[in-house]
């Protein structure tokens, strides 16, 4: 098994091994795995080898390149990589250089840490399976018939193969936490403003969140320690400093109480089911008290948000217009070249989307559709603040299903949008949420148990995440 | 505000798109038309909801009037920024005519 970040960084910076070294051994695992699992868009190798001379001669010369240091890192391709190719898996963006770094990747680079590659996904971020890239699947390191999960399939992959100890994914409605369970590792979607969006290809700004993914839940919130924080570039970014983490992760849960949602929707498969009991007794085994509590708006979330995205996506996405930046087809007019390049450029998913937030905004329909969604948004997180007066954290399924076939579900949305019915609420409330391998289901693919907790209280969820991890189920 | 959801129609569809500038062709539109009409369907499972008085919540966690000093900082390097463009001339970003052409 690979080398986790924490001993990584370890071992450089006390001179047990290089950076080099590190690099070479996760260059080689990619060249061996990834013609198959396609995780990278893009594998900056050179780059890489140069950023871990870098760190080598740093810590030659007595340095510490920082907590992170010599740790490979895979970066979802939808985050801003100055002068490196950065595409959302859209042929709209193909080419494009960005003209700067995403706050994230100049975080990680300053804490030591080599970005190895940009990751595959599912076009601009929309979808739950990385079947709807320009540039191919992402196939599921466990079983390479199966879908990794989605959108940020390939940083799940990436991480699940050993080709890197962790990434970064970005997660608008279960984007990290849902390819994390059904690859089988660990994956944080943190409160809504705790990581700076800056540099975060914009698909649904009142719900995208950057977060990591890894083996472990202690290599979770090492990376989360790293990237999260006020960053005064983004508007939305919550003004207090990172957290501190990684010391949570082994404190127990003595004392927690746990929520149990009473009649959760969803219809998740029997051994998800049973997986998520055996969590609940792993935590009151461990001290936690199991609470009942009750989201009566729950099974509405998925109605709120397949508005409520499709709208902002449809505005954010309004600025591939062929003008500034990636693709344009040729026309002989503005509106003609906007059509034609916007046909051309998008995908179908990325099409139904905009169309279906365009709908929702449009004269006639936005008091019936938005409008709505925007004031069962609120009785979601109004559900959430009493259930968070009663418990200190949530448990439930990260997914109803275990990774499924490819085929199964990309031509028919509808089927494809119930993947994300557990994840959905978190992001609709702002708060975290992240993934925990725990077990198997259905032919022996990984199960993720989901933990949520409210606002800001990551130092809780990583301890109910460590708790669980130290249950030992695994994937 | 009439409060049923009426289902989307090939017209809807083709009159979003055209919104939504997607240069897309009539068979296009039927097929995202039944995808679409699959989709909203299950949206009107908000109407049982009794949603008056419920105030509208657009993004969750409140700041406002985010304020910075008004001073000079660095910018990106509009060299590097329009090497990107499909086209440049002159420091600019260059279009197809704007008007005129249009039916």
């Amino acid at each position: 098994m690979s080398q986790s970040a924490s001993e990584i960084a370890r071992r450089v910076r006390a001179g047990e091994t290089t950076a080099r070294t590190v690099i070479e051994d996760h260059l080689a695992v990619i060249s061996r795995r990834d013609g198959e699992i396609n995780a990278f868009n893009l594998v900056t190798g050179d780059s890489a080898l140069e950023a871990a001379d870098g760190i080598d001669a740093r810590v030659a010369r007595g340095e510490d390149p920082g907590p992170l240091a010599g740790v490979p890192v895979a970066i979802k391709d939808n985050l801003c990589t100055r002068g490196v190719p950065t595409t959302c898996s859209s042929r709209i963006l193909e080419g494009w250089r960005p003209p700067y770094d995403a706050t994230v990747v100049q975080r990680l680079r300053a804490a030591g840490a080599i970005m190895v590659g940009k990751t595959n996904l599912d076009e601009f971020a929309m979808g739950s399976s990385t079947e709807n890239s320009a540039f191919g699947p992402t196939r599921n390191p466990i079983d390479v018939s199966r879908v990794p999960g989605g959108s940020s399939g390939g940083s799940a992959a990436a991480v699940a193969s050993g080709m890197a100890p962790v990434s970064l994914g970005s997660d608008t409605g279960g984007s990290i936490r849902q390819p994390a369970a059904l690859c089988g590792v660990v994956g944080v979607k943190p409160t809504y403003g705790l990581v700076s969006r800056l540099g975060l290809v914009a698909f649904a700004s009142s719900l995208d969140q950057i977060g990591p993914f890894a083996g472990s839940v202690t290599d979770a919130a090492l990376v989360l320690e790293v990237i999260a924080g006020h960053d005064p570039g983004d508007s939305t970014s919550i003004p207090q400093p990172a957290p501190s983490l990684v010391a949570e992760v082994g404190r127990g849960v003595a004392g927690l109480r746990i929520g149990r949602v009473v009649d959760l929707p969803g219809g998740a498969e029997p051994e998800v089911e049973t997986r998520l009991e055996e969590a609940f007794a792993a935590l009151a085994a461990a001290g936690a008290e199991i609470v009942d509590v009750r989201l009566p708006s729950f099974a509405y979330a998925l109605t709120a948000y397949y508005l409520i995205a499709p709208a902002e996506a449809s505005s954010n996405l309004a600025r591939y217009d062929g003008v500034r930046y990636g693709m344009r087809v040729a026309a002989a007019d503005t509106n003609a070249m906007y059509a034609a390049t916007r046909a051309a450029g998008f995908g179908d998913e990325v099409k139904r989307r905009i169309m279906l937030g365009t709908y929702a905004l449009s004269a006639g329909y936005y008091d019936a559709y938005y409008g709505k969604a925007l004031k069962v948004r609120r009785l979601i997180a109004d559900d959430f603040a009493r259930a968070y007066s009663a418990c200190d954290a949530i448990l439930m399924p990260t997914s109803p299903v275990v990774a499924f076939p490819f085929g199964d579900k990309v031509d028919d949305p509808m089927s494809m949008y119930l993947c994300d019915i557990y994840t959905i609420p978190t992001n609709l409330a702002g708060h975290p949420a992240m993934s925990v391998p725990f077990g198997t289901g259905a032919h022996g693919m990984p199960v993720g148990i989901q933990v949520l907790a409210p606002t800001l209280a990551e130092s809780t969820m990583f301890r109910v995440g460590g708790a669980l991890e130290a249950a030992g189920r695994g994937a | 505000m009439a409060e049923q959801h009426s289902h989307i129609t090939a017209a809807d569809v083709a009159k979003v798109a055209r919104l939504a500038r997607l240069d897309i062709d009539g068979e296009t539109v039927d097929h995202f038309t039944a995808q679409l009409s699959r989709v909203m369907d299950h949206f009107g499972d908000i109407d049982a909801l009794d949603l008056d008085g419920v105030e509208p919540m657009t993004q969750p966690y409140p700041l406002v009037n985010v304020l910075r000093d008004d001073v000079e900082q660095p910018t990106l390097d509009t060299d590097e920024v329009l090497a990107a463009a499909p086209e440049a001339e002159d420091h600019r970003f260059r279009v197809p005519p704007i008007i005129g052409l249009e039916g």
